[in-house]
């Protein structure tokens, strides 16, 4: 019998237990219609196994993506899967982006690196069930067992050769039972002919041709525009308005105060315009004057905590985080101690596309329009603020021009959602590059005072951090917590970390691998520091650390429970360390004074990283990463190797230019930047000259490539500077430190 | 004000305020989206165009001053829906996109640089790119993506 394609076929239990995901992966109850209903096909008969495929009577093959899309690749890579099992062709299927439908699809949230691993094994089997059905079909039009047929390119062939296309199988396959998922088998990952190819982006041609795409591009019939003027200072309230002006300009139609429900991250009061294009509504808000109540908030100012923090360094935190051994009295006795002071602020996620939502509420419904990465948030907040009830809120999935956790807050859409409750229209809301700068949920900063000691043997024997944070109601904000599983924490027998947090007013939430982002650089600085100190390769003093354990468990040592936590899988680490050191040729280049390499490692988002950094600072302090290698081990299988690259390289040049420049001031509760003048990005003129991204395969489950690469950029980066120049970073933005040597 | 403006070679009236800049009139009177919107001030690059063949930031070009400049947008960048330029081409083989918003500034701006430069360097690539931000950072993709369409424009030359 000749059956390439399943040959030595791996069924969903071996499968499960081969990814390492049994019992791991979601219920598939939600896709996968019962067989009942199968046949209760549409009047186009198209044949629709589940929600994510439909093929045509003319063969026609869709595939629904569920997963907001922001350039983290998605819309590609997870329709691959299933056009893997399908067997379909690549080129010539259609991806179809999906509405918010939870009932139907399972999960739309996109974050926290989760999209792939949340649906890796499931969109497998949806791909495999629909091609079982197909190979059923023609098998039962031939009258021939299904054993003897094979699906490829779209089509059943039969060991004798016959064919039939999967268009011509539709009539059938819509007839059949939906087969339970233990009998379906998954092709063998040998054979895979889509996963591990380089694959364009699916939106490729409407981007490069400016076709309509994105939330801001959207335009309705009749549609209205909005721009929405909030209080400079967070929560500030509106007290009066020149609406009666304001209603006079030209093009407006309509000007009015909106309350606001109190929360900082969710409606916000302001003052909402509403004209006939987005130019009248802007030139309006040039007239708009509005009495704020700034509230309490004025009198909270970034220096003024930096300043608290440094005088409460030296007394005992809030909280203990975790306490391992003594770490004061290992300090005492320690052969030499290291202390250090790390600082960085407060940054903003500057999506290029400024946030907006259309919105249209017409016969009950509040129809919307978003780009948005956790769907569900935005119309549990409608729900809740307005007053809507989930069945009346429609919600369209836009592609986002950049997520970087930013879209994770959905007050961008609740604003655009009010608004159009009191316009007879719909309404695209458009935010200006201020609004967003200054109406972000920021990334918080922190400030870490940190000791080490060394033995005389050169090894780490103490560790104590004094962690200063910022929250409100008593919570740190997204990014703020450090859990006290963080590594080192757990490796270090004397280890000792605190947290003090201060309240604020100010929005908080997740940036781009929240914690790990600025946590791996306060980190693996430090560890860089000690290595120095104790004349020690940093590479070596790493894998001494790391130890000789291959699996630490998470918790002990009276470690607050965090989302950095858990098990921590050292041998994949120590491995992409050793494979990433080997790929750089670590300490094998001699280096002139002005340059030098520096490495650095860290765990996030399931994924593990190793970087190295070549740099090269001129004697006026201009920094150049002249190389910049990636390690990294996120399981078994690299689904689009372009995407993934791709993520990685951009990871490294955010990291990077994050590093480089990236600070508010935040004075008086409100932010002082207001647009890239003042808060330069990376250009092209600043990202490394080369960029080299290598994968270590693992038998271990794939995972997802949005956050895990950057973290140990920074630091690999900073190490790199100090090897060049002996000038050690302890502050973010790099422009706070004079790299000028002689 | 009505303004006759020549807009990828066709010519298309709006009547809009004289200080609406030229971003505004694309996508909100012309349909023409291509053209993004990311600062308002000249930062960012998104919303490039051409005047006359020369690079403009259509956020900072009043439409009274556009009078009969010939209007390039990304949406008429190829001779024909068939025929992408090649830097639409090298942007499709090379994958350079990631959320892809800046990608229509970042062609335009590297259009008008190929045609002034036909071989360009990594150093005269960063000196003509140094005004257009990409926030998913693929710097690395947009230099190799310029060279990439070098070639494909040097081929197609030899060819003729």
């Amino acid at each position: 019998m000749n059956t390439p394609t399943l040959s030595a076929p791996v069924n969903r239990r071996d499968f499960l237990k081969l990814t390492g995901l049994a019992g791991g992966g979601l219920a598939l109850a939600f896709y996968i219609r019962s067989g009942s209903d199968a046949s209760a096909a549409t009047a186009a008969a198209d044949f629709k196994p589940n929600a994510f495929i439909r093929i045509a009577p003319s063969g026609a093959v869709t595939i629904v993506s569920k997963q907001p899309e922001m350039g983290q690749g998605v819309k590609t890579s997870l329709p691959m899967i299933i056009a893997e099992q399908l067997e379909v062709p690549w080129e010539g299927i259609t991806i179809e982006q999906a509405d918010f439908d939870e009932k139907l699809y399972g999960s739309q949230s996109a974050g926290g690196s989760r999209s792939t691993p949340n649906n890796y094994d499931n969109f497998h089997l949806v791909g495999a069930t629909a091609r079982t059905m197909l190979v059923e079909a023609a098998a039962l039009t031939w009258g021939v067992p299904a054993s003897e047929c094979r699906a490829e390119k779209a089509a059943v062939v039969h060991a004798s050769g016959k064919k039939l296309g999967y268009g011509q199988l539709v009539a059938k396959a819509v007839t059949l039972p939906v087969p339970a998922k233990e009998s379906v088998v998954l092709k063998d990952p040998k054979n895979y002919t889509l996963l591990g190819r380089r694959i364009a982006q699916i939106d490729t041609p409407k981007i490069v041709t400016g076709q309509p795409l994105f939330g801001i591009d959207m335009k309705l019939p009749g549609m209205l525009y909005a721009v929405y003027e909030k209080c400079p200072a967070f929560g500030g309230k509106v007290v009066s308005a020149n609406l009666d002006l304001v209603k006079t300009l030209p093009g407006v139609k309509d000007a009015f105060i909106l309350e606001g429900n109190g929360k900082v991250k969710e409606l916000v009061p302001g003052v909402a315009i509403i004209a006939d294009s987005t130019w009248a509504a802007l030139s309006a808000r040039k007239q708009l004057k509005v009495t704020w109540d700034e509230g309490k908030v004025v009198n909270e100012s970034w220096d003024t905590f930096v300043a608290e923090a440094r005088a409460k360094a030296a007394q005992p935190g809030q909280r203990v985080l975790r306490k391992d051994g003594d770490a004061d009295a290992a300090l005492a006795a320690a052969a030499k101690t290291v202390t250090a002071e790390y600082v960085y602020p407060f940054i903003s996620h500057a999506n290029l596309e400024p946030q907006n939502t259309t919105a249209h509420w017409h016969d009950g419904v509040m129809e919307i329009w978003s780009p948005t990465q956790i769907p569900a948030i935005g119309t549990g907040m409608v729900n809740r603020v307005l007053g809507i009830a989930p069945e009346k809120i429609k919600l369209h999935l836009n592609r986002a021009g950049g997520g970087f956790g930013r879209r994770i807050g959905a007050d961008y859409l609740i604003e655009a959602a009010a608004i159009a409750m009191k316009v007879n229209a719909p309404v695209k809301l458009t935010w200006t590059r201020e609004d967003d700068l200054k109406h972000d949920q920021y990334r918080p900063g922190g400030l870490h005072f940190l000791k080490g000691g060394i033995d005389a043997n050169g090894k780490v024997v103490a560790w104590k951090n004094h962690f200063f944070t910022f929250g409100e109601g008593g919570a740190p904000g997204s990014g703020g917590s450090l859990s006290g599983d963080e590594f080192p924490g757990r490796w270090i027998a004397h280890y000792q970390a605190e947290q003090t947090m201060f309240e604020t007013g100010w929005p908080m939430g997740p940036w781009r691998a929240p914690g790990s982002c600025v946590f791996a650089w306060v980190i693996h600085s430090f560890i860089d520091e000690l290595a120095h100190a104790a004349g020690r390769d940093p590479l070596e003093l790493r894998l001494e650390l790391l130890g000789t354990r291959d699996e630490v468990p998470a918790g002990g040592g009276g470690a607050a429970k965090g989302k950095q936590g858990g098990g921590y899988n050292v041998a994949r680490m120590r491995n992409v360390l050793k494979f990433t050191a080997e790929k750089a040729g670590w300490g094998k280049k001699k280096f002139a004074k002005g340059s030098g390499a520096g490495i650095a490692f860290h765990f996030s988002h399931s994924g593990y990283f190793a970087q190295i950094a070549e740099v090269t600072v001129t004697k006026e302090g201009q920094l150049k990463v002249d190389r910049f290698v990636t390690g990294g081990d996120i399981g078994a299988q690299i689904i689009n190797p372009s995407g993934a690259e791709n993520q990685v390289e951009g990871s490294v040049i955010d990291g990077l230019g994050v590093l480089m420049t990236q600070e508010l001031n935040i004075e008086r509760g409100r932010v002082v930047q207001s647009n890239f003048n003042d808060y330069p990005l990376i250009r092209i003129t600043d990202a490394p000259a080369k960029i080299e991204t290598h994968f270590l395969k693992t038998n271990y489950p794939t995972t997802g490539l949005g956050e895990p690469a950057l973290p140990p950029v920074a630091p690999a980066i900073c190490n790199a500077i100090f090897a060049a120049t002996g000038k050690r970073v302890r502050q973010m933005p790099l422009t706070r430190t004079d790299l000028r040597w002689a | 004000m009505k303004y006759t403006l020549n807009i990828n070679g066709q010519s298309r009236t709006v009547d809009v305020p004289a200080d609406t800049p030229m971003l505004w009139v694309l996508r909100d009177h012309l349909d023409l989206s291509g053209t993004k919107f990311g600062c308002g001030v000249g930062q960012c690059g998104a919303c490039t165009i051409h005047l006359n063949g020369v690079p403009a930031r259509a956020c900072m070009t009043p439409v009274s001053t556009v009078g009969r400049m010939k209007v390039t947008t990304i949406e008429g960048l190829a001779a024909s829906a068939t025929a992408l330029h090649p830097l639409q081409q090298a942007w499709t083989e090379l994958d350079v996109a990631q959320c892809g918003y800046c990608q229509a500034g970042q062609i335009m701006t590297a259009a008008a640089l190929l045609k002034d430069n036909p071989k360009p360097t990594d150093e005269d690539i960063d000196g003509a790119m140094a005004g257009n931000l990409c926030r998913c950072a693929t710097y690395k993709r947009i230099r190799e993506g310029i060279k990439r369409a070098a070639v494909i424009a040097g081929t197609k030359e030899a060819a003729k």
